[in-house]
This record gives C-alpha cells, sequence and structure tokens, in this order.
C-alpha cells in the first residue's frame, strides 16, 4: 500500500508539474486529492490492515496528501505570477513619450515685484493703502507741499485732465489721503503700491506710464535712524543679505531731510561693473524723512508727531533684478516675454 | 550745470583730484552725475605758426604750409581749412600725436605733397561744435598771438580741465552758479571762498544822464539796475573767457555777451546788454505786455505776448521779454560802442509764463524760474561792468540807476540740538553743530543747544527747522547716522479682505492656464468706449495735452488694449494665447469733469487659437465659449458666490451676438462673456478669440457667506435621470433652474450631462439629459419621498415648458 502510495505521489506531482494554467491544475486537484480520488480509494482499504499498520500507512498517506497539496499550492501561485506578469507586460507603455500639459500662466513679472515687497512690509506690520489713479491736484501736489507754480512740480510732467484733476504722478497722493483718516492719530504704517502716469515719451528707460510702491511710518519718535534700519531690511530681503547700503542727501518737496538710497552692486559686490556704471552703488530708491508741512496739512501735530516715507520703482527693481533692458517689455507683453516669469 | 574744476579751484582751494572731490559732493548732497575729462586722449597737439601758406598744386581746397612747430622746427603740413593763412598762431597734432577716438597722426602725402601732422580746429580736438565760436566752425583755431611755438595747445584752450556735471534739484538753485559751487565745496573741504574783484574805475559821466528806470508793479519785478558803458570795442573776449564759457557748455560770441554770459555762470546772475544807441530813447520802463503785442527777439524770430508776460520797453515798444531773450533791435552787434547793462530781479512766475508759452528755455530764464539771489545782482553788474571795462576798454559811467529795492533783509531760523538729533537718531553736540554752521557760512547765535541761524540770501530754501536738521545732517555725514529699529506697538499688519480677494483672483486665473499682462491705461479716443456694458451714458476722459492720439483717453474696458497684446504676439507668430489682466478702468458720468470720475477694478481676459492640446494623443481643442464660462464658473466658486451668479445671453457692441452672456451677480450685471464679434476679428486678424470682462470691485463688495460645516452624508442618496425633448431654442439654464427649485430640499445636485440635437429628434426639438441626486443627511430616503419631488419635478417642466420625457 505504501508503494501504491508512493507512486501515486509521484504521480500527482509529475501532473501537477506539467500543468499549463489554473484548469489543468484544478483537474490535478480534483483527480488526486478529491472524495472519489484514488488516495481515497487507498484510505478505503485501510481495513484489511493489521492494527500496527493501520497508523503508519495513515501517517504515511496525510504526508502524502500534504506534499501533494504543497506543490499545488506552490504551482498556483506560481501560475498566478505568471498570470499578472503577463498581463502587466501587455500593459506596458512608454514612459518617455511627453505628459499631458497642465495649463499654467504666471504674474506678470512687475506684479511679482510689487507682491515680494508686499510680502516683506506686510511681515513688519504694514498694511496697503490704496488711491484713485485719477486724482485732484490737491491730493496729488499741495497736500504733498508742492503748492501750484513750485518749481518742483516741473520734476514731473503732468497728464491733466482739467485745472484739478489729473493722473497722479506719484503713489503719494494716498500717503496724504491716509494720513487724513487718520485725524492726527498715529501711528500710520503703510505702503501704497499703483501705477502713476508722467508725460514722457515713452523709450527704453521711459515710460509715460509705470509703477511705484511708497512707505510711509507717522508714529511719536520716528528717527531717520530708524529708516535705515527698514531700508536695510528691504535690500538684503530684496538683493541679497551681503547689500550695504548707503543713504545720500536729496531733495523731494514732501520730505526734509531727503535722501536717496544706494546698495552696494549686487553683480560686482561694489568694484564697479556695467550695472553699477563703475561706481559700486546703485540707486534704489528716495526717502525721506515727513515733511512737517504734510504732516500739518494732513491733520498731524508735527511737534509731536513724525514720520518717514519712502518710494521706488518696480520697473527698475525688475530690470535689476532680471537684467531686463528695456522698460517697453514690460508694456508690450511679448508672450515669450511673460512666460519667462514662471518661478517669480 | 556743468562746472569747470579749474575755474572752481579759481575761488576755492582744492587739493584733491577732480573724482575724489565729486565723490565728496555726491556724499554731502549734489549728485555729480559725471566728471568728464576735457582732454578725450589726446596727446602731441602743439602750439604753431603758420610761417608760409600756398595753394596746393593740385587740389583746389588745400593749402600747403609751413609751421613753426618750436624749437626752430619747420613741418609742412597740408590743410583743408578754409580760414588758414599766413601769421596765424594754430593748434598743431604732430605725426605720433593722438586725437579724441584714439586718431593717430602719421606723416602722409596728400595729393602729392607730404604732411607732417595736421593743423586742428576745435572739433577735432573735441569740443562739442555747437559750441566753437561762429568764425572757427568751419575752418580751424585760430589761437592768440602770445601762443608760444612747441609748447602745449591744451593748456591754451583749457583742455586739460576736467568738468563736472551737477544733477541739481530744484532746492539747489543756489549751486547753478561757480561761487555757489564754490560756498558748497568750502563747507564740505573745510576752506573759505574768495570772491572775484569786482572794484570799477568809473568816468567822470553820470549813468543817471544817460537813462531812467521805471518799474510798473514790483511784485513782478522787484528790483531793477541799468548801468551804462561807454566807448567798448566789440571783437572776441580773451581765451581763457572762451574756455570756460565752452566748457561749461555757451559758446563764445564777441566780449560784451560773453562777460554777460559769464559772469551768469560765475554769479547766477542772468544779466543783459543791450546797444545803447538803439534803444529808441533814454528810458526803461518794465510792464506787463499787452495782449497780442509783438516783439522781434534776438533770434529773429517774431513773438507775439500775452499780458501774463513782462516785458522791457523803451517807454513805448518792447526791447525784451524779461527773464527770458532780449529783442533784437537792441542787439550788441559789431559796431556798438555803448552798452547799458541791465541787472534785474524778476519774479519767478512772470518768467515761467513767457517762456513756457514762448516756448523759450534759456540759462537765464530758467535761473530766474528756480529763483536767483536777491541780494547779489548789484555785485554781478558791479563784475560785468568791471570786466567790460577790462577786456573791452568801455568807460563805465558812475552810479546804478535803480527802480526797486537793491537788497532784502534776511532772515533767521532756530533749531533745537536735541530736536535735530531725535529726527536724525545722532548725538551730535551743540559745538559739532556749530561748526557745521561755520563751514555753511551761516551766522547764528547759540545758548543751550537752542540755534538762531542767519539763513544767507543764497539759500532760500531753508525756511524751517527741519532745513536746517538736514544740511547740519548732510554735513555731518548721513554715512554716520547708526541703523536703528522702528519702537512702535505691535499692531497686525496685513491684507484686506479685498486685496486677498483679489490675490486670489490672479493665483485662480494664472491656475486656470492664463497669463497676467499689465497694458497702458490711456488709449484712443474711438476705443475708450468698446465693449462698454454700462447702462448709463458715459463720457470718455482725454488728457488735455497728449503725448499722442494712441495714449490720450482713459479706458472704460481691459479689453481693447488685451486686443492689442494679441494682435503684438500674433505679429510675432504666437496664434495660441491665454492672457488676462487686472486693472482700473474709469467711468466718468459727468458732462463736465468736476469730481473724480469712479474708477473700478476689472478683471478681463482673452483667450484665441488652441487652448487644450496633447498631441501625440490627438488633442488639439480650440477654445470655445464653454472653455471660458468653464473658468469663470470655477472663480466664482472661489468667491463663493457661484449660487448668485446667473449667465443670460445677451449683445454687447463688438461681441458676436449669439455667443455672448452677460454675466449677473443678484441679476445685476457684473460683466460678460463670449466671443468677438467676427468682424473685429477679421479687423484685428486673429483666430476666433473668446474674452471676459468682470467688475472685480463689484464683486468683491458683496458680503459672501461664513463656510459652516455641512454633515457628511451618512445615508445613500438616490440618483434619477432624466432625458426631457423641449423646444431648440429653449436655454438649458431655464430647466435646471426649474428642476431646481421643484425638487425642494431633497434634491442636492442637477447635472446636465448630454445635449443631443441629431436627426433622430423631431424637427426644432432636442432632447437634454438631466441626473438628479435626491438625499437627506438625516436619515434613508423612502422610495414615496423620491417619487413624489421627482414627479413634481417633470409636471412643473412639462408645465413650463412642455418637456416631454424622451421615450
Amino acid at each position: 500500500m505504501k508503494d501504491r502510495l508512493e507512486a501515486l505521489k509521484v504521480e500527482a506531482i509529475g501532473q501537477i508539474k506539467e500543468a499549463q494554467d489554473l484548469k489543468d491544475l484544478q483537474a490535478v486537484k480534483v483527480a488526486y486529492l478529491g472524495k472519489k480520488g484514488p488516495i481515497t480509494e487507498v484510505l478505503k482499504g485501510m481495513g484489511k490492515l493489521s492494527a500496527e499498520e493501520r497508523p503508519v500507512i495513515g501517517a504515511y498517506a496525510n504526508e502524502v496528501r500534504d506534499s501533494i497539496q504543497q506543490e499545488l499550492d506552490k504551482k498556483q501561485s506560481a501560475l498566478e505570477d505568471a498570470a499578472i506578469a503577463e498581463k502587466l507586460s501587455k500593459e506596458t507603455i512608454d514612459v518617455s513619450l511627453p505628459g499631458r500639459p497642465v495649463k499654467k500662466g504666471n504674474p506678470h513679472p512687475l506684479t511679482a515685484v510689487v507682491t515680494e515687497i508686499e510680502d516683506l512690509f506686510l511681515s513688519m506690520g504694514f498694511t496697503i493703502a490704496e488711491g484713485p489713479e485719477v486724482e485732484t491736484d490737491y491730493y496729488n501736489f499741495e497736500a504733498l507741499n508742492l503748492p501750484k507754480g513750485h518749481p518742483a512740480r516741473d520734476m514731473q510732467d503732468s497728464f491733466f485732465i482739467t485745472e484739478d484733476i489729473l493722473l497722479r504722478t506719484q503713489t503719494s497722493p494716498v500717503q496724504a489721503r491716509t494720513m487724513e483718516k487718520h485725524e492726527g492719530e498715529g501711528p500710520v504704517k503703510i505702503i501704497s503700491p499703483g501705477k502713476v502716469y508722467r508725460r514722457d515719451n515713452d523709450d527704453a528707460t521711459h515710460s509715460h506710464q509705470f509703477m511705484q510702491i511708497e512707505g510711509l511710518v507717522v508714529d511719536q519718535n520716528v528717527r531717520l535712524s530708524d529708516l535705515k534700519g527698514v531700508l536695510e531690511t528691504f535690500a538684503k530681503k530684496m538683493f541679497g543679505e551681503d547689500r550695504k547700503i548707503r543713504l545720500r542727501p536729496s531733495f523731494f518737496p514732501f520730505t526734509e531731510p531727503s535722501v536717496e538710497m544706494d546698495i552696494s552692486c549686487f553683480k560686482c559686490s561694489g568694484k564697479g561693473c556695467s550695472i553699477c556704471k563703475q561706481t559700486g552703488w546703485i540707486e534704489i530708491l528716495g526717502a525721506g524723512m515727513v515733511h512737517p508741512n504734510v504732516l500739518e496739512m494732513a491733520g498731524f501735530d508735527s511737534k509731536k508727531y513724525t514720520g518717514f516715507a519712502f518710494g521706488m520703482g518696480p520697473e527698475r527693481i525688475a530690470m535689476l533684478k532680471y537684467g531686463i533692458d528695456d522698460i517697453r517689455h514690460f508694456y508690450a507683453n511679448d508672450i515669450r516675454f511673460l512666460k519667462q516669469f514662471k518661478n517669480a | 550745470m556743468l562746472i569747470s574744476y579749474n575755474w572752481l579751484k579759481e575761488y576755492v582751494n582744492i587739493e584733491i583730484s577732480p573724482s575724489e572731490l565729486a565723490d565728496k559732493i555726491t556724499k554731502s548732497g549734489i549728485e555729480v552725475e559725471m566728471v568728464e575729462s576735457l582732454n578725450k586722449g589726446i596727446s602731441g597737439v602743439v602750439v604753431g605758426y603758420v610761417e608760409e601758406c600756398i595753394q596746393h598744386p593740385n587740389a583746389d581746397k588745400l593749402r600747403v604750409c609751413k609751421v613753426d612747430v618750436g624749437q626752430g622746427e619747420v613741418s609742412q603740413i597740408v590743410c583743408g581749412a578754409p580760414n588758414v593763412a599766413q601769421g596765424q598762431k594754430v593748434a598743431v597734432a604732430v605725426p605720433g600725436a593722438v586725437l579724441p577716438g584714439n586718431f593717430k597722426i602719421k606723416k602722409a602725402k596728400l595729393r602729392g605733397e607730404e604732411s607732417h601732422g595736421m593743423i586742428c580746429s576745435l572739433t577735432e580736438l573735441g569740443v562739442d561744435t555747437k559750441l566753437v565760436p561762429k568764425e572757427y566752425a568751419t575752418g580751424i583755431f585760430v589761437m592768440p598771438s602770445d601762443a608760444e611755438p612747441g609748447s602745449d595747445a591744451l593748456e591754451y584752450l583749457n583742455l586739460n580741465d576736467h568738468v563736472l556735471e551737477l544733477g541739481l534739484t530744484p532746492n539747489r538753485a543756489d549751486c547753478l552758479n561757480v561761487i555757489g559751487v564754490a560756498n558748497e565745496v568750502a563747507a564740505i573741504l573745510k576752506q573759505e571762498v574768495k570772491l572775484p574783484n569786482t572794484s570799477i574805475n568809473t568816468s567822470e559821466e553820470k549813468a543817471e544822464d544817460f537813462i531812467s528806470v521805471q518799474i510798473e508793479s514790483l511784485e513782478d519785478n522787484p528790483y531793477y539796475g541799468a548801468m551804462i558803458i561807454r566807448d567798448v570795442k566789440i571783437g572776441p573776449s580773451p581765451l581763457w573767457m572762451q574756455n570756460r564759457l565752452m566748457a561749461s557748455g555757451i559758446r563764445p560770441i564777441n566780449n560784451i555777451v560773453d562777460i554777460t554770459n559769464y559772469v551768469l555762470l560765475e554769479y547766477g546772475q542772468p544779466l543783459h546788454a543791450f546797444d545803447y544807441n538803439r534803444l529808441g530813447s533814454k528810458e526803461i520802463v518794465i510792464r506787463r505786455a499787452t495782449e497780442g503785442e509783438h516783439i522781434q527777439t534776438l533770434d529773429d524770430q517774431d513773438r507775439k505776448l500775452k499780458d501774463t508776460h513782462l516785458v522791457i520797453t523803451n517807454g513805448k515798444d518792447p526791447i525784451a521779454v524779461a527773464g527770458v531773450m532780449g529783442g533784437a533791435t537792441s542787439e550788441v552787434q559789431s559796431d556798438t560802442t555803448n552798452v547799458l547793462l541791465e541787472a534785474a530781479y524778476f519774479a519767478s512766475g512772470r518768467v515761467r509764463a513767457a517762456s513756457k508759452d514762448l516756448g523759450l528755455r534759456s540759462e537765464a530764464s530758467s535761473r530766474y524760474e528756480k529763483g536767483i539771489d536777491r541780494n547779489r545782482v548789484y555785485a554781478a553788474a558791479m563784475r560785468a561792468a568791471s570786466l567790460m571795462a577790462e577786456l573791452a576798454g568801455g568807460k563805465v559811467a558812475e552810479g546804478i540807476v535803480e527802480a526797486g529795492k537793491r537788497e532784502v533783509n534776511t532772515y533767521s531760523v532756530k533749531m533745537d540740538v536735541s530736536r535735530m538729533n531725535n529726527l536724525l537718531g545722532t548725538e551730535i553736540t551743540s559745538e559739532q553743530t556749530a561748526s557745521i554752521f561755520k563751514r555753511l557760512g551761516f551766522g547764528y547765535k547759540e545758548s543751550n543747544g537752542q540755534f538762531e541761524v542767519n539763513v544767507p540770501s543764497r539759500r532760500p530754501d531753508i525756511t524751517i527747522e527741519a532745513d536746517l536738521i538736514e544740511e547740519v545732517g548732510r554735513i555731518y555725514g548721513y554715512d554716520r547716522i547708526p541703523t536703528t529699529y522702528l519702537l512702535s506697538e505691535a499692531r497686525p499688519g496685513g491684507l484686506t479682505k479685498n486685496q486677498a480677494q483679489r490675490r486670489n483672483i490672479r493665483t485662480y486665473l494664472e491656475g486656470a492656464g492664463l497669463y497676467q499682462a499689465v497694458t497702458y491705461a490711456l488709449t484712443t479716443p474711438a476705443k475708450s468706449t468698446h465693449f462698454s456694458f454700462s447702462d448709463e451714458k458715459v463720457y470718455p476722459i482725454s488728457v488735455a495735452h497728449p503725448m499722442s492720439e494712441e495714449r490720450s483717453t482713459l479706458r472704460m474696458s481691459l479689453l481693447p488694449q488685451l486686443l492689442e497684446v494679441l494682435q503684438y504676439n500674433r505679429n510675432r507668430s504666437m496664434e495660441d494665447l491665454a492672457i488676462y489682466e487686472m486693472g482700473s478702468v474709469f467711468i466718468n458720468r459727468q458732462e463736465v469733469l468736476k469730481d473724480l470720475p469712479e474708477e473700478y477694478v476689472f478683471v478681463s481676459g482673452a483667450v484665441t487659437g488652441v487652448f487644450n492640446e496633447h498631441l501625440w494623443q490627438g488633442e488639439r481643442k480650440t477654445v470655445d465659449f464653454y472653455v471660458l464660462k468653464g473658468i469663470l464658473e470655477g472663480l466664482m466658486g472661489e468667491l463663493n458666490l457661484s449660487e448668485r451668479i446667473t449667465y443670460e445671453a445677451g449683445e454687447i457692441e463688438n461681441m458676436h451676438p449669439g455667443r455672448t452672456a452677460i454675466v449677473k451677480l443678484d441679476g445685476i450685471s457684473v460683466g460678460f462673456v463670449g466671443q468677438l464679434h467676427p468682424a473685429l476679428q477679421k479687423d484685428l486678424d486673429v483666430k476666433d478669440t473668446y474674452v471676459f470682462e468682470l467688475n472685480a470691485t463689484s464683486l468683491l463688495e458683496k458680503e459672501t457667506d461664513q463656510i459652516i460645516y455641512q454633515t457628511l452624508p451618512r445615508y445613500p442618496s438616490i440618483t434619477r435621470d432624466i432625458a426631457l425633448v423641449v423646444d431648440q431654442e429653449l436655454p438649458a439654464g431655464d430647466l435646471t433652474t426649474v428642476i431646481q427649485a421643484a425638487g425642494g430640499a431633497l434634491l442636492k445636485e442637477v447635472n446636465l450631462f448630454d445635449l443631443y440635437e441629431g436627426d433622430k429628434m423631431e424637427a426644432g426639438k432636442k432632447s437634454l439629459a438631466f441626473s438628479l441626486k435626491y438625499f437627506d443627511p438625516e436619515r434613508t430616503l423612502t422610495d414615496e419621498e423620491v417619487v413624489t419631488a421627482h414627479d413634481r419635478v417633470l409636471k412643473s417642466l412639462e408645465e413650463r415648458f412642455g418637456a416631454q420625457l424622451r421615450k
């Protein structure tokens, strides 16, 4: 009987090995391990055996059964793996083909620069103030210590619409309007970005429309040295940690003292190159301590309050930062130009 | 303002180089824009004496000269200048010399004659042609007879000098002259200023016997002084004076005119010399011009005057426009012998009016406009008269005939040292402050840090304490001011909700594939009204003096400019574009603009050509209406406004009449979306273009609902699909509205999923299929509830639109 079992085992394992698919395998399983299978048949004849032989043969029969089952399992998982592998191989694609493009635009470089500056000052506790682009002569000039006939009005040839209404030549009227709203109570801490207009012929360095971003702080005990601190923070953030700044005396009708700020050249670090015109310094912005007349006109007591203001041109900063050589690019909106500022 | 370094050194001791000086001036307040060397790389140019000058045998226009170039050496030089002549002292570039532009001089043969060098014109030596005296403009420059042959010609011509170009801010008109700059430099370098000599030996004659002066309005003309200089000989001014004029950008004319210009540059005082014999009277009357009065000015132009202009008259006719330009009739000419010298103070407003109206800006007018030193007028007159005596052989009649006040009192301004330190963030002492005022030449009194400073009349820009603080600060040095940080209350900064939403709109549109454009607000009058969707009458706003018609009128829509961007790109073969802009438009409802116009932030977009493309998968989809509508629907979702927005078919000028929807928020127009009118597309030469325009100001001023969490559905939903047959013209949106209304609270979603208009339909009909989703977050719906709601929907559709279920 043992021989018979041994033979069945060899026979079954042989068939398992030859099975081509899961169906063949199932047939083998039914044929050998089924209730009507040969092993069951063999076990039915166990009654004829002696009491000593019976457990030995019984154990052996179970052993054979387990071996066959093990082989079946092994083969089954091998067949399954092969089936999956075949399925996957049929599903193979060319991963080198280009992907489906995701439609995505990006901000205009001027917006990118303005946003960067806005975010910097927002993080320092400033808010953003805005005002109309068509302004009155009062807010654009008079409230800023530029009465009619003041020679400094020549610095800005303006687009007047009527005698009293014009396209603002600077964003400073927003400062005047904001201070007025505060009704003599500090602190005021704003930046005001926006479009401004001047009668210039458009060329590589001039544009009749351009952007400005100005800042204003009015409070008790605001000092020129504080302005220096704010501007230094700005310069390092925008143009790199190792930038140095330099203040030069200048003139603006709405500030006194007035300064211009230069930064050490970010290209040559002060050695002199074409960007800084061999001086090592690049002019970035104008600033100063708010003129007492401007404070008074807006309702602030200039004995109690002081303030500083600064203003810069996003076009100039973008041109420096990205190496753009012609201001007209900003307004032509050539798509090949716009697309270059994906990560700006 | 151009300042000659050598000239400046005459008034103040300078021991540093021009570029070091420039750096110091810049740091303390006046920007030196450029330091120019007048010697533009020149070497080897010497004085030569033309011993002989004969016609070139082979060339009509050439002369062959024998020139003594020093140390007895006589060179043959061929010269083409028409004015070369025997006996002249000239500038000779000898072989080996270098002229501007690295032009090297070599021995040469010209038409068979040897030439050992070149006789130079001033232009060839780097002087701007328009500054060269007229008689030498087309030829060589003839030097004074005392020039030594063989010596350095550049020394004679002052071409070893440097010129500092100052970028003066309007407050520093005091530096529009050499003495003013000398004062500034003296303060910086801690030096004293040496003023020129103005003493005169006057003749026996008295000026008042020759002329009387009368001013009609002292407000227009606070002071007028006239001096008489007799028996002058008109001729060229000395070379040193011509050199300084040229270095300062003024062309030498003759000795009298040159002297007035020289003193103008030296003192900043405009002067005018009249030919006394040609005045036509013995009186000077200064008055307003009468409206329409004429004068022929020095440049031989006939000028029509206005009553805002001030004129100098001979009692009858204008002989000069005050502060702007002299008249032709009384011009100093080569035969002039007697000169009337005018030194006056005209009100800047009068000079500005005339200079602006007549389009004449001169060295004189710009100084009057910016303000001159009220108390230097007389000194400048004396200086000019003394030079006329010295350099033109004139006899100065005694006295100056005046009207108005010669000098005004100066004033003082107070300054507190501790307030100064508070404003600057410094610790400058009273002693340091006092020494700075001394350097500036300001008189002062001080006690306990309280300064009372007497402001010199040359510095009218200083009127308040802050002005003095700036003076001390800049001379002390801004680089010595410390860096500190604001000590203010910590208040939150941050964006307003509106500002944050505008950023969201931009980010969303960029995420949807649109690039941001920034265009000009000024456009043509015609384009300014295009695409207007305002119901009320609006009036375009044009600027009074546009630079061009193209940029003359404020926009009321962003689209015309965005379409220009499409065209610009189209012309560069870029036809597939998706762009947007966010910017202000200007709406004016006043016939005459009295109040500021309304300003709105608009956000508009334009998409043309292919929008979705994945070529190897065969996808290449051009933009259509629904692409843009989808973008807007997404945007409204971002803004939490989806429920309140409707799209209604409508017509807008320049838009396709059948493919345009008006976008409404709570039933009020806030914009539109659609295709450009095909006629406009053809005009612009663009492919099918879809645009949208939204009034972002209106969109963002609406309060939106606070977000409140909705319980997630725990119970199953029931979906019913229906296909309806309706009239072809019926907008699908109307069906959706009715379904939503009829479905009641249980109907949570309605989605249109099919549209069929094919030939299987009855003529004039179409089929629309909707998927309706019912659920209740609180419980499982019963069949009956859904059936009731759904029947209500079907009934309403049938009643309202005769809609039938498709079989």
